[in-house]
């Protein structure tokens, strides 16, 4: 038998450690191969775990060292040679897989120590992360807060409404104890205490404004932290507690005009309010930053409310004045309204009781003179005569002008034989130009129309005063006047450089010159001719008579003509020509529609009326039944109607005329007129339209030919009148003028 | 043939008063003058015509001034009727009344038009008794078989 080469013993194999050495043994190897099966079981669970290949390295040791103690167990008694082989294959085993694993462990282990740095970094980083998180929120809060209050301040206009929410508003959302306002009074030398959260009615404490913490809160626009005990900050009675911290900012007071384009406000105002904020007193809060910029902010944002409000002020006061201006006005304008009216009526009246009485002078004087006198009282009559006559002409002359200034003179525009008008005028002056022996000339162009359209009393007025005035101021030679049709290069004048005229087919512009051989007139004195009462000293000698006002007359009916007049003259002694150009109305050509032949040629109706057909409109019976006799009276066939309706039923072409009364009530005359025009389509047949009416002003004139009438007859109306209505609407279609 | 001189006599001063006291004027000599042959009573067909006018335009001023609330645009109107008419036989002085009846109506004032009223009628009866009277010396000239002298 072979013998194992286990060494014998010293001793004697004491049972009871062998068997505590086979348990532990048992145990050892139990434990070892469990360990690499709990760590294959949780590794296999765990997603993440980058060392398997160590961990199957770790395992082979393992489960090697268990089958070492393993097999340690049969070597506790005799065990053969197979058992030592087994046991020494094992033990190199072990050996060789522990030097591998610890050989690998050198490079692990730092791997896994730097894992747990990266893991404490990375928690230090998430705190990092959190506090600043943490902070934003809590600039968030204060920006909403801003906002709020910003809205809460700037949601109105009122001055005091915006101090007051501000110091609420800042107080809640930042949980003060008392918010002040301190602002600059008129002076500028102090500030005075306006508003406080806490107290109701702050009684006016006033600080000097030269304060040094006060200049240390003015000269930046940061919030400042002040000394509680700083007289600003004394607002509440010392208490027993510590008083909190307290911050001061400025508060801009911008005015209008600080708002310049290219300059901020902070460069250019001058005035500023202290707001002053205290923090609970017996709390341990302090000041944080992102408070102190809240405060800023809102200062900032107050300054901006108060200037806003400040401009509403403003402008509130400016509508105010405007519309006290604008009563102002209206009351001046009526005054001179009324002003103007009363001038008026004056005028009216005067004219009337200033001209009769004149008539009656002039006439009487005349008659006077028809009668057998002694030659002194032939002078005197003369006299008289002369002086009144003179009176008269100022006195039209002056009431002229007043109608001429205020614009309420409308010239008669008519059409006028051109050719007659010169002819008169020359037949006019002829006598007196005689008498002082001078000679007049008169030359008409050509082309010169020989009808023309305007006002003929005030073209013969002009025309007069103008020749007048030549022959005036003649001693010797003569006059010369022409009269021409202007042509478009002689026009423009370099002397009449406001005088546009404006050429069309209907009108022409009539130039008039008038040459004397007379005084002259020196050029400084040729402005001053045309204003009206000014004469010039060398006039004023030789002018025995006129006021003056001749010229300024002529100007203005000429300026109503669309003309231009002006005076040339080389000086004293040699002579004066005035020159005139006036718009008048074509003949023929105009948009009055020439009147037509309605009645046959051949018969004449002029005195023979008997059987023609009218028809007479009119609501009032009397009124009627007059009219009725009038034109029965004259033989006409007569048909009455009392509306328009009954008129227009019964109107048909056998009728020749239609006399409508124009002031019944209720019944558009016009209309009927219009009606009667449509019912008849060609003219032939149509009856002529005739109104009755009150008063021939110029609307109801114009009214009644707009609507196509033919003619208007002034109530009451004679048998003489009517009978010449009558011939002179048969024969011509149409009445000229207003009977 | 003395009394129908006087008579005439007796016409014509009477209406030569009339127009000096203004009330008529020459619109009633106009109708004197249409009045001829084939139309002999035309001046008292046109002046009874105006005297039933008259009365119908003075009842109804009358009735519509009583009103509690008048209508002045009514009154108006009346007073434009009676105005064409009494200027269109030629009496004077009720046309001259109703010029002002007329300012007052613009105003709107009722007293104003109450006194008009009165003043109207006051004057229409007066010229109605002229004109009467007028035309019964017409009558008894005529009957007495004299002419009827033309102004």
């Amino acid at each position: 038998m072979e013998s194992c080469n286990c060494i014998e013993p010293q001793w004697p194999a004491d049972e009871l450690l062998m068997r505590y050495q086979y348990i532990s043994d048992f145990f050892i190897a139990l434990a070892y191969f469990s360990i690499p099966l709990e760590l294959i079981y949780f590794v296999k669970k765990s997603a993440v775990f980058p060392y398997r290949w160590v961990l199957v390295q770790f395992g082979a040791f393992i489960v090697l060292c268990g089958a070492t103690h393993l097999i340690n167990l049969w070597t506790f008694t005799m065990h053969s040679r197979t058992v030592a082989i087994v046991m020494t294959a094992a033990k190199v085993l072990t050996a060789a897989v522990s030097c591998a694993t610890a050989l690998m462990l050198v490079h692990i282990i730092p791997d896994l120590l730097s894992v747990k740095t990266r893991e404490l970094f990375l928690k230090n980083k998430a705190a990092e992360l959190d506090r600043e998180m943490g902070l934003i929120r809590t600039q968030e809060e204060t920006g909403r807060h801003v906002r709020m209050l910003t809205h809460e301040i700037r949601s109105t206009l009122d001055r005091h409404t915006i101090l007051k929410t501000t110091l609420v508003e800042l107080g809640r959302t930042l949980a003060l104890e008392e918010c002040a306002l301190w602002m600059p009074t008129r002076s500028g030398v102090e500030l005075q205490l306006s508003y406080t959260l806490r107290h109701q009615n702050p009684v006016g404490f006033t600080v000097p404004i030269q304060l040094p913490v006060i200049n240390q809160v003015f000269s930046t626009n940061r919030a400042v932290k002040i000394s509680p005990n700083s007289p600003v900050a004394k607002l509440r009675p010392s208490g027993k507690y510590m008083q909190g911290e307290v911050v001061a900012v400025r508060v801009p007071l911008l005015h209008l005009s600080n708002f310049q384009i290219n300059d901020w406000p902070e460069l250019s105002t001058k005035r500023y309010a202290l707001m002053v904020l205290m923090l609970p007193s017996d709390s341990a809060r302090q000041w944080h930053v992102h408070e102190l910029e809240l405060v800023e902010v809102v200062a900032d944002q107050v300054a901006v409310a108060l200037s806003h409000a400040a401009i509403l002020e403003e402008s509130m006061r400016a509508r105010d004045l405007l519309m006290e201006q604008n009563v102002a006005l209206d009351l001046a304008r009526r005054e001179a309204e009324t002003a103007v009216c009363a001038r008026n009526d004056f005028l009216a009246v005067m004219n009337h009781e200033m001209r009769t009485p004149m008539h009656a002078i002039i006439a009487l004087s005349s008659l006077l003179q028809e009668t057998e006198l002694t030659p002194e009282q032939r002078l005197m009559v003369e006299t008289i005569l002369k002086s009144s006559n003179l009176l008269a002409t100022l006195i039209n002359d002056v009431l002229d002008l007043s109608r001429l200034e205020d614009g309420s003179l409308q010239l008669d525009i008519e059409p006028f034989d051109l050719h007659g008008l010169f002819k008169e005028v020359l037949n006019l002056i002829k006598p007196i130009a005689s008498v002082k022996k001078l000679f007049v000339t008169l030359s008409m162009s050509s082309d010169l129309p020989e009808y023309a359209i305007g006002d003929e009393k005030r073209l013969m007025q002009i025309m007069l005063n103008v020749v007048g005035n030549a022959v005036k101021f003649s001693r010797e030679g003569g006059i010369s006047i022409s009269a021409s049709v202007a042509k478009s290069d002689s026009l423009r004048d370099p002397r009449a450089p406001d005088f546009f005229p404006v050429f069309s087919d209907n009108h022409f512009y009539l130039r008039v010159q008038v040459k004397d051989t007379g005084s002259g007139i020196s050029p400084q004195d040729i402005p001053k001719l045309f204003t009206k009462f000014a004469q010039s000293q060398s006039l004023a000698a030789k002018n025995s008579g006129g006021s003056g006002l001749g010229l300024a007359i002529c100007k203005r009916f000429v300026n109503l003509m669309d003309g231009y007049i002006w005076l040339e003259s080389e000086g004293l002694g040699k002579g004066c020509t005035a020159i005139f150009m006036v718009k008048l109305g074509l003949r023929g050509r105009s948009n009055e529609a020439a009147p037509i032949h309605v009645q046959s040629p051949c018969k004449s109706w002029t005195n023979n009326f008997t059987g023609l057909k009218v028809i007479v409109m009119d609501d009032n019976g009397v009124s009627r039944m007059v009219t009725k006799g009038l034109l029965v009276h004259l033989g006409c066939d007569v048909a009455t109607v009392s509306s328009g309706d009954e008129c227009l039923k019964v109107v048909n072409n056998e009728h020749k005329v239609v006399f409508m009364d124009v002031s019944i009530p209720g019944i558009d005359i016009y209309a009927v007129a219009v009606r009667i025009h449509e019912k008849f389509a060609r003219r032939r047949d149509r009856p002529l339209i005739v109104a009755l009416t009150g008063n021939t002003d110029r609307v109801t004139k114009e009214s009644c030919m707009r609507v196509g009438m033919d003619g208007v007859i002034l109530k009451p109306v004679s048998v003489d009148k009517m009978r010449s209505v009558l011939s002179e609407l048969l024969d011509h279609g149409v009445l000229l003028e207003a009977q | 043939m003395d009394g129908v001189i006087l008579l005439q006599k007796q016409l014509v001063d009477y209406s030569t008063s009339l127009y000096k006291e203004g009330f008529l004027d020459d619109q009633f000599k106009q109708l004197q003058q249409l009045q001829d042959e084939s139309n002999p009573d035309f001046v008292v067909e046109v002046v009874y015509l105006f005297f039933e006018d008259s009365e119908r335009l003075l009842n109804e001023l009358s009735k519509t001034l009583s009103q509690q609330i008048v209508d002045f645009k009514k009154v108006d109107a009346h007073v434009h009727q009676l105005k064409g008419s009494s200027s269109s036989i030629g009496a004077q002085r009720v046309q001259k009344v109703c010029i002002a009846f007329r300012n007052y109506c613009e105003e709107q004032n009722t007293e104003g038009c109450l006194r008009c009223l009165q003043l109207v009628k006051h004057e229409y009866s007066l010229v109605k008794n002229k004109l009467e009277t007028m035309f019964k010396l017409e009558k008894q000239v005529l009957g007495a078989g004299g002419s009827i002298p033309m102004h």
